[in-house]
This record gives C-alpha cells, structure tokens and sequence, in this order.
C-alpha cells in the first residue's frame, strides 16, 4: 500500500509535481501513465525519499520511507536502469545489495534465476549489457530482498514483447500474492497490458485515476459503416457525442444504444465494439494534449 | 537526517513486523542495517570495479617503485627508513586523497547514489560508513608503506654493505599518518561540496599544488604576510606534519587552518549532501 497525499515539488518558479495524490492498493498493480516530463520520475523519487517534496506527505506499507530500518526488505525499487556503474559485473551489483540489506550469499544466484539472467550474463560488465538485460538486474536489486511493495520506474523500457510479457507475468504473480506494485510509463500499450489501476498524469497534475475497467468503459464504443456521416448524424440527432476515430466514430454511449440507433437510421454497419484500446489511447491523448510537451526531455 | 535519529536507528532492537502491515511476506524479523556492514559494503565498492582496483593497486606500485628508485639512485650513505619514507610519501599524498574523492563522487558520476540511497535512506549513515572505509584504507596503505620502508632499508643494507638505518620514529610515523589521513578528509570535503569526480580532482590540486605556490610568493613578496601565513596556510600546517618539525604553536596553526580550510567546509558540503536530490 501505498499512498501519497498533496505532494507538490518546486525548482523556483516551476512546478515539476502539482498537488499530486493518489493511492497504489495492496494486491494491485499501478500503472503511473504520463508523457515525458510530466513529473511522474520526481514524484517516485519522493515517495523513496530521493528528493524531497516541497509539501504534502507519502507514506509507504503506513510508514514513512525514511522510517523503515532495512528499507530493501519491504520496498523493491528501480528508478533507472542505467544508473548503474558500468565497470561492475551483473553479479558484483546484486551482490552489494544482497550485503546491504544483509541476506544470504544464495540470494543473488536464486533472483538471478529468477529474472532470467544466466550464470554467463552475470559475470559480464554492465557497460556490455543492453537495455533490457539492465532492466533484469534492476528488477533483480528490487526484488532481491523479498519485499511486499516494488516502485519501479519505466520498467518496461527497452524489452521486447516477450519481455513485457514475462515482467507482467511477473508482477501479476507477485501482486495477486499480496504485494502492491507502482510502476510509471509513458507508453499506454506497456501499461494497459501489465496494471489493473491507472493514475495519469499530465505536467504534474493528476488529470485521472481509476482502475483500468472503469476508464476503459469511459471510454465508449468504436463503430465503422461505408455511410459514415449518414449514421454520424442519427447519433447526434439522439444527442449522442461522437468524435471521428481511423475512419470511423468513437461514440460516449454503449454498443447496444449505437446499435439501435444504427438500426433505426438504416445504417449497415461494418464494426461495432467497445472502444477498449483506441479508446483508452484517444483518452490518454485527449488528457494529456493540453499538458503534454512535445520533444520535451523527460 | 541528525545524529540523534540516526543514533537511534542503530540501537533499535529488532522490529517484528506483524502479518497485518506485511500481507505478503511471511512474518519475518526486519534488523536495522548495522554500521559495520556499510563499512564493509563501501569498502568492497572501492575494490571492485577495473578502476578502482587499480586505483588501490596503485598505492602499492607507487610505495614499491619509490623505494626501488631510492635504491638504485640514492647515494649509498643516505639510504635510510626516511629517505625510504619521504620518497613513498610524495606520491601518496596525492594517490589517497583521490581514493577519497572517487568513494564520494562515483555514486554521483555513476549515478549508483539511485541505489544506494534508495537500499540505505540515512545518507548521514552511508557519508559516515565511506569516511570509516576511507581512513582505514589510508592507515592500511601507510602501514603497508612502513613495511616496504622496512624490507627496502634491509635489502639496500644487503647490497650496500652498510648497517640498516632506522630512523623513523613512532611518533614521526604518526604525523605522517595524520597529514595523510588529513588529505583524505580533504578529499572527502571537496567530494561532498563539489559532487563531481573531475572538478573535485581538479579542485584538490589546486588546493594541493597551485596554492601552496601562490601563497608562498605572497609571503615571499609581502613581509606582513609572512608570519600571518602559518596562521593562514593550510597547507604550511600539513607540511609540517611531514617536516617533523610540529612545536605547540604548530599544532595550535594546524588546528586553526584546517578548521578554517577543512572542517567548516566539510560541515557545509555534508548538511548541502543531506539535503540534495538524489538523480
């Protein structure tokens, strides 16, 4: 559990975090959703203590982070993957925080298992491992110790599919036996396949939060007909709203009531379904276009 | 971060956690992390990476190729523990306090600060662990030193013919150990304050090599500051140290100056390190 109340961070004049609260539940998987720069690597560094928040508080499994006496132990976090020193072995930097946090030798070779880094692969210098493989050993430091809550920071980056689909495998593993996992990304994809509760983020601001069904089914319904403005108009002579989507509609109603409309209008429609990820996508878009900056450095 | 909490997070007793904050893990004991195995965890950081080691390696080549110059160079009378000792010493001082640099600067250049104050929050106590780590590696290499003095001065006996000259006394011993383990502090200071691996090097040689010059010309020229320098020079105060030639009002300099130079910046770059962000 993790929940952070009013935090706002400042650099002068500029607001990089902006009132933000929100709460990552126990047995769930956040997904922290924003564009580059929108703050969502400053407010993770404030919840483990990092950087400290201008105001507001953020409390972890009910504590302050500063208060836990072996931090590694019930918080698993990866803020970046290259923050690494790249003159040292796969092996070498497992092994430092499997003395930090004072475990066992056997530790290090049972997470590297279990990330799926070889003996061979852990014997290599991190300057020679690609982005992916850096985001195992990352998810091995974190997950090293046994925690209940991970933090992890645009884990995904840099895995193929097949990578994503064995972090989630993953993280649903270690959340549905009652961990609580926050982890950010600025591609919607990533994390509408890994999290069950969404919190986006734009310039710092929360602009929505919720779990991924509820803003999925806000998201409408996606419907295609060859006579695209004939049925446009019969939605919105039923005072329905309806913005043009791929060559075709996304309409905030159900497929039921878009069908009868369709129906009543003479329409043969070609698609008809709920808009789950184009819709969730327009939204993201819709959300963040007035926030987002374009190109901007995250 | 202050004293007292961090004072207090190292005497606490065990803490159980109970199964109603950790539904996930099994009940377990979580120990607070004692000070000696950050000791020993920064210790091992300063070893472990074709840098570093060779870094360490150095003190070791940089003792063993001084004596051997003294050896083959220096006219046979003068081969002495000193000769051996002034010879190692140069060197050193300038080895160590970049050790003592990079076990600050290389969590910043690195970026492994992410980690290692995400696995250890207290920066207070990861500062104190890497200033243990580094004095011990300073006395370990001037006591490593002393032995290479040792069998050096042995081994020119042997082959010059002459008798073995010990004079080096303990207490000369100690104040070199002292000026050496003052350029460490030093080099931890400007870790601290200025953050990054090159300009803290470039800073210390500054302090090291361009000031010493620059304030002895201001002596040299200037007659009024000539006995305010002992009062002013950092430096001066450390040489001394070296010189063996310490009297009561050249400890009370050394105290003064490196009060000043020393541990009042030290003071300021560790409060400035509690409270940055860590990127």
């Amino acid at each position: 559990m993790i929940t952070a109340e009013c935090l706002t961070k400042q650099y002068g004049a500029f607001t990089a975090v902006d009132n933000v609260s929100f709460a990552a539940a126990t047995g769930r998987i956040t997904g922290f959703l924003g564009p580059n720069g929108a703050g969502k690597s400053t407010t993770l560094r404030i919840v483990v203590g990092l950087t400290r928040a201008t105001s507001g508080t953020v409390r972890v499994t009910g504590r302050d982070y500063r208060d836990l006496v072996n931090p590694g132990l019930e918080v698993g976090v990866l803020l970046d993957a290259s923050a690494q020193h790249a003159g040292r072995t796969g092996r070498e930097i497992l092994t430092i925080a499997q003395q930090t946090m004072g475990l066992p030798r056997s530790r290090v070779v049972e997470t590297l298992t279990l990330v799926g880094l070889t003996e061979r692969e852990a014997g290599r210098r991190v300057r020679d491992y690609s982005l992916g493989m850096r985001q195992r050993l990352g998810l091995a430091t974190a997950l090293i110790g046994e925690p209940e809550v991970l933090i992890l920071d645009e884990p995904a980056n840099g895995l193929d599919p097949a990578g994503i689909r064995w972090m989630r495998d993953l993280l649903r593993g270690f959340a549905d036996a009652g961990g609580t996992v926050l982890l950010s990304s600025h591609l919607l994809h990533e994390i509408e396949v890994i999290a069950d509760d969404l919190v986006v983020i734009g310039q710092g601001r929360i602009v929505a939060a919720g779990s991924k069904t509820e803003l999925l089914s806000s998201a409408g319904t996606l419907v295609r007909a060859a006579q695209l403005e004939t049925l446009d108009t019969a939605l919105r002579a039923a005072d329905l709203v309806t913005t043009p989507i791929d060559g075709g509609l996304r309409v905030d109603a159900t497929p039921e009531l878009v069908g009868r409309t369709a129906l009543s209008a003479g329409v043969p429609l070609r698609e008809l379904r709920a808009a789950d990820g184009a819709g969730l996508e327009e939204m993201f878009l819709e959300l963040t276009a007035e926030t987002a900056r374009e190109g901007a450095a995250a | 971060m202050t004293t007292a909490s961090m004072t207090t997070a190292a005497l606490t007793p065990k803490i159980p956690i109970s199964g109603a904050t950790a539904s996930h893990a099994r009940p377990r004991t979580i120990a607070p992390i004692p000070l000696g195995r950050l000791v020993k965890v920064e210790l091992r950081k300063m070893f472990d990476t074709r840098a570093g080691f060779w870094l360490m390696a150095s003190v070791l080549i940089v003792a063993v190729l001084a004596s051997a110059a003294v050896i083959v160079w220096a006219p046979d009378a003068e081969i002495t523990m000193a000769t051996f000792s002034t010879a190692m010493g140069m060197p050193l001082s300038v080895v160590l306090p970049i050790i003592a640099i990079l076990a600050i600067t290389s969590e910043h250049s690195q970026r492994t600060g992410l980690t290692t104050y995400a696995l250890v929050p207290w920066r207070g106590r990861v500062i104190t662990a890497k200033i243990i780590a580094v004095v011990l590696v300073g006395v370990a290499s001037m006591f490593f030193s002393l032995a290479v003095g040792a069998v050096s001065t042995l081994v020119a006996s042997a082959i010059t013919g002459l008798d073995p000259v010990w004079d080096v006394t303990i207490s000369e011993f100690s104040h070199i150990t002292l000026a050496n383990i003052l350029g460490m502090m030093m080099g931890l200071t400007l870790g601290v304050l200025l953050r990054g691996s090159a300009a803290a090097i470039v800073g210390y040689f500054v302090y090291a090599l361009v000031l010493p010059g620059a304030l002895g010309t201001l002596a040299f020229y200037q007659e009024w500051f000539l006995d305010l320098q002992p009062w002013v020079d950092v430096n001066y105060a450390i040489n001394r140290l070296f010189e063996m030639s310490m009297t009561t009002q050249a400890w009370q300099q050394l105290a003064v100056t490196s009060l000043v130079w020393l541990w009042i910046p030290l003071a300021i770059g560790l409060r400035a390190f509690m409270r940055a962000e860590v990127k």
